[in-house]
């Protein structure tokens, strides 16, 4: 009982706090002559410019396809939202250290070609290893993520110690990963084809049904991607070296002064963003049905644009678990309004682009010191 | 054990061309609050860059309670338990207070473990907060506090390393006077703890509120220590100065021309300029006095358009231009030495001739493509008339010493045949020599009848080089000085609203 107030004058006393935030900020409004009024209107527009867009969008597709926003396609949305969040949450890492990661759609292909060829079903005529069955669902995801990790302390390694920008770094081992892709996927007479006839128990773990909601199957990786997300909230925001990512990202110097160890803590973003990939290869294997050597071709621009747009900034040092995901859900949900509208396949492209630039150039508005 | 808690002593450095330190001392007591002070380029922030590690000195002793040490880092001396409040602060600006406060040495929840206790930290932070009553939120961004409440925060955090030495390095440049009072408060509570304080400020006035002793260094040189109540803001204006003018200037005689320039009422929204309006005469060298900060730099910048104007007027031969940006200036005849030779002069990787012609690649083109022959031809003119010391003109610019670097920056500038020409410390960091000759080689500018203005922080440098200067303090116009006026007289003025 005693809990139970608590939290509700600790949840009454956050939304008083807020009702007072809001006032105050109305009075200082009101209190402002003209221009600064007409300033403070334009920042705030232009501030939550990417928000508002989405959200006109969202209702003017609805309007005119009132479908999307059916059960079936809310579904869909939340589960495209789910496959594509580990592999942000794995690149936001670096974003807020002020760099990038371009390998990251490789990794997933090189991880979800391995995933696939370790988890053939028995029997099938075009099976990769035919000698071994396929093999246990925790050991290869182990296996696969140990890969991911291997390729983010590479990827970390040249970065910190060299100090090299991280776009060179992963634009040569995303170069690098796809040689490889593309020799394993020679091995056993298979000649590059595309590897498919996965394992049922596979295909069940990942996309078998978590629940039904208005006969529509909700696929178990949403589960997944929801426990991912909270052990990343965990690792950012309370333990050592989530603190010190963002202390590196916001003021390198400051950090090392403080006694940082910056080595350390880079390799470690940029192996845990490959475990991520590792993890998001796993899925993507079943989620398709099969892995090929353009699995995962151009995910990290969604995922780059995905951290954006969810407020991870490249200036460094800012960023939330929660932004991602909704960053990732928006991207979303405007590929699919899209595709509502039947938009041109060919016209995404230049949308995509064009929304990357504009959260871009919104948010670096923020920082720009006038002089 | 010594009676003192710190002791510099012998201690020297020398950079190429210059000697930053030569043979100078300090002994700080604990609990005493030591001022150190002294002119721009007196040697104080080397000594205390020599005391942190930043630089290794040539030769001399730092002993910290009777014990010889030698920082190699900052982090090193703060362990040790010598601490600095920078004057740029090193904080995390997009985390919260306690995260920045406790940085590198986090309290976990189970010890070994890697999860931070948020809540220790919070908890740690009040109490310290609270036991220097400091009032700052700790969940605050740093980014949202204003610099005082940053350099509170700074140090409290040398205060929780368990610091006796604190250094603090201009601290009250940015704040107002409540927050000055607050500082002080803060700084007497330390004092009572026993920690040793060192103070560089160039505000007299608080120095001899504030301060138990006080150090005056010039030249690199320890000058005199004495205790804070015999002495008076005269005799440490004195002091800072003593030096007598040798005949380290050219000669040259000099006739008021026709007005050049007028500027009226110049402001900057962004920086520190209040209504700073002036004159400039044909011929004439018009000096820019004040202290760091005054917002010399910053007037010259608005005139050749890299800061924003928010009103005044340029008239320039009795027409008023807009210069909005460097572009617009360069073509109305204004040409600028930057302050930051490597930051903003030097194009350090190019070559003395890519140096020479980048602001008049117009003039060294040929149906439209840049001419090497006459680039060529322009740059080994300026080489062989300047007296530029470079294998060829195809050297690298960063090789050449700094003299030399600056006499390709004049060359740039001569080549876009300036009438208003702007020098922003024109011979920091520049061998006595090479001063000499860009003295002598400002004199014949001014001869040829362009109109030079002189930002300097070196005392002597303006007075025998202006025919007038202006001296600024906080933004603001305090004063002019025509030829011949005392280095007491200036800096009276460039105090004159600090």
């Amino acid at each position: 009982m005693e809990e139970n107030r608590n939290i509700r004058d600790k949840i009454r006393g956050a939304f008083h706090g807020y009702g007072n935030n809001i006032r105050q900020r109305l009075d200082s409004f009101r209190a402002m002559n003209g221009t600064d009024k007409r300033r403070y209107i334009t920042d705030l527009l232009l501030n939550n410019a990417m928000f508002i867009i989405i959200t006109l969008s969202v209702i003017i597709i609805a309007i005119i396809e009132p479908s999307f926003l059916s059960v079936a396609s809310i579904v869909n949305i939340v589960s495209l939202t789910a496959s594509r969040l580990p592999i942000a949450l794995g690149i936001a890492g670096a974003i807020v250290l002020t760099g990038t990661d371009i390998s990251a759609g490789r990794a997933v292909g090189l991880t979800a070609c391995i995933t696939a060829s370790l988890l053939q079903r028995a029997g099938y005529a075009g099976k990769m290893f035919a000698g071994i069955g396929p093999l246990a669902i925790p050991l290869v995801i182990l296996a696969v993520c140990a890969v991911g990790a291997i390729i983010g302390f590479v990827n970390g390694f040249f970065v910190a110690k060299f100090k090299l920008h991280p776009f060179i770094v992963t634009l040569s081992t995303q170069l690098i990963i796809y040689g490889i892709v593309l020799l394993y996927l020679q091995i056993g007479g298979n000649g590059g084809q595309t590897l498919s006839g996965l394992d049922p128990s596979y295909l069940d773990f990942v996309s078998g049904t978590l629940f039904r909601i208005g006969g529509i199957s909700v696929p178990k990786y949403v589960l997944y991607a929801v426990i991912l997300t909270v052990l990343m909230w965990v690792v950012w925001n309370k333990t050592v070296f989530g603190k010190n990512m963002f202390a590196v990202g916001a003021n390198e110097e400051a950090a090392r002064v403080s006694g940082v160890n910056v080595f350390k803590t880079v390799v470690g973003v940029f192996v845990l963003a490959g475990i991520t990939y590792g993890f998001t290869g796993f899925i993507e294997g079943a989620r398709i049905g099969s892995a090929a050597s353009y699995t995962g071709l151009n995910y990290e621009s969604d995922a780059i644009a995905s951290c954006v747009i969810g407020g991870v900034s490249f200036v460094g040092g800012t960023g939330k678990i929660g932004g991602i995901v909704i960053g990732v859900l928006l991207l979303q949900i405007i590929f699919v309004g899209l595709n509502f509208l039947s938009v041109d396949q060919n016209l995404l492209y230049i949308i995509k682009g064009l929304i990357i630039l504009l959260a871009c150039a919104v948010d670096m508005r923020k920082y720009l010191k006038r002089r | 054990m010594s009676e003192y808690l710190l002791t510099l002593e012998g201690m020297s450095k020398s950079f190429p061309g210059v000697k930053a330190l030569d043979n100078a001392s300090l002994r700080l007591k604990a609990g005493s609050v030591h001022a150190l002070m002294g002119e721009n380029g007196a040697g104080k922030s080397t000594l205390m860059k020599c005391l942190f590690g930043v630089y290794s000195p040539d030769s001399g002793k730092i002993t910290l309670d009777g014990k010889e040490v030698a920082f190699k880092s900052s982090k090193e001396a703060l362990l040790g338990g010598v601490a600095m409040v920078h004057q740029e602060l090193n904080l995390a600006l997009t985390r919260t207070v306690y995260d920045n406060m406790w940085l590198g040495r986090m309290p976990r929840v189970i010890p070994h473990l890697p999860f931070v206790s948020d809540r220790a930290m919070i908890k740690m932070t009040k109490d310290l907060f609270h036991r220097l009553s400091i009032e700052v939120d700790p969940y605050a961004k740093c980014g949202s506090l204003s610099i005082s409440k940053r350099q509170m925060l700074e140090i409290a955090r040398a205060v929780s390393y368990g610091a006796r030495v604190i250094v603090f390095d201009e601290p009250t440049s940015s704040l107002n006077e409540a927050e000055a009072e607050k500082l002080f408060s803060i700084i007497d509570g330390l004092k009572r703890q026993g920690c040793g304080i060192i103070y560089i400020s160039h505000k007299m006035e608080e120095i001899l509120k504030i301060c138990d002793t006080v150090t005056v260094m010039r030249d690199g040189r320890h000058i005199a220590t004495s205790p804070a109540d015999e002495l008076t803001e005269d005799k440490i204006i004195r002091l800072m100065v003593g030096r007598e003018l040798t005949d380290r200037y050219p000669k040259r005689s000099y006739t008021r021309g026709d007005e050049l320039m007028r500027v009226e009422g110049l402001n900057c929204p962004y920086n520190q300029v209040r209504d700073v309006g002036f004159k400039l005469y044909r011929g004439e060298i018009l000096g820019i006095a004040g202290l760091d900060g005054a917002g010399r730099t910053e007037v010259l910048e608005a005139l050749f358009g890299l800061c924003t104007r928010g009103s005044g007027k340029i008239i320039l031969s009795g027409k008023e231009i807009s210069n909005r940006t460097p572009k617009d200036a360069i073509r109305n005849g204004f040409a600028m030495v930057t302050e930051d030779r490597r930051g903003s002069g030097i194009f350090s990787i190019l070559s003395v001739l890519d140096n020479t012609v980048i602001s008049s690649l117009k003039d060294n083109m040929t149906l439209g493509f840049i001419s090497g022959k006459r680039a060529r031809h322009h740059t080994r003119e300026y080489i062989k008339r300047l007296r530029i010391k470079t294998p060829s003109e195809l050297t690298k610019i960063g090789t050449l010493s700094g003299g030399n670097q600056q006499k390709v920056i004049f060359a740039r500038w001569l080549l876009t045949g300036p009438t208003v020409l702007m020098l922003d410390e024109p011979t920091r960091g520049i061998d006595v020599l090479a001063k000499y000759e860009i003295y002598e080689l400002i004199m014949n500018l001014a001869g040829e009848g362009c109109g030079v203005i002189l930002v300097s922080s070196e005392m002597p440098e303006l007075i025998g080089l202006c025919d007038r200067i202006l001296v600024m303090s906080k933004g603001r116009l305090a004063g002019e000085v025509e030829r011949g006026a005392s280095e007491e007289k200036i800096i009276e003025l460039a105090y004159k609203f600090v």
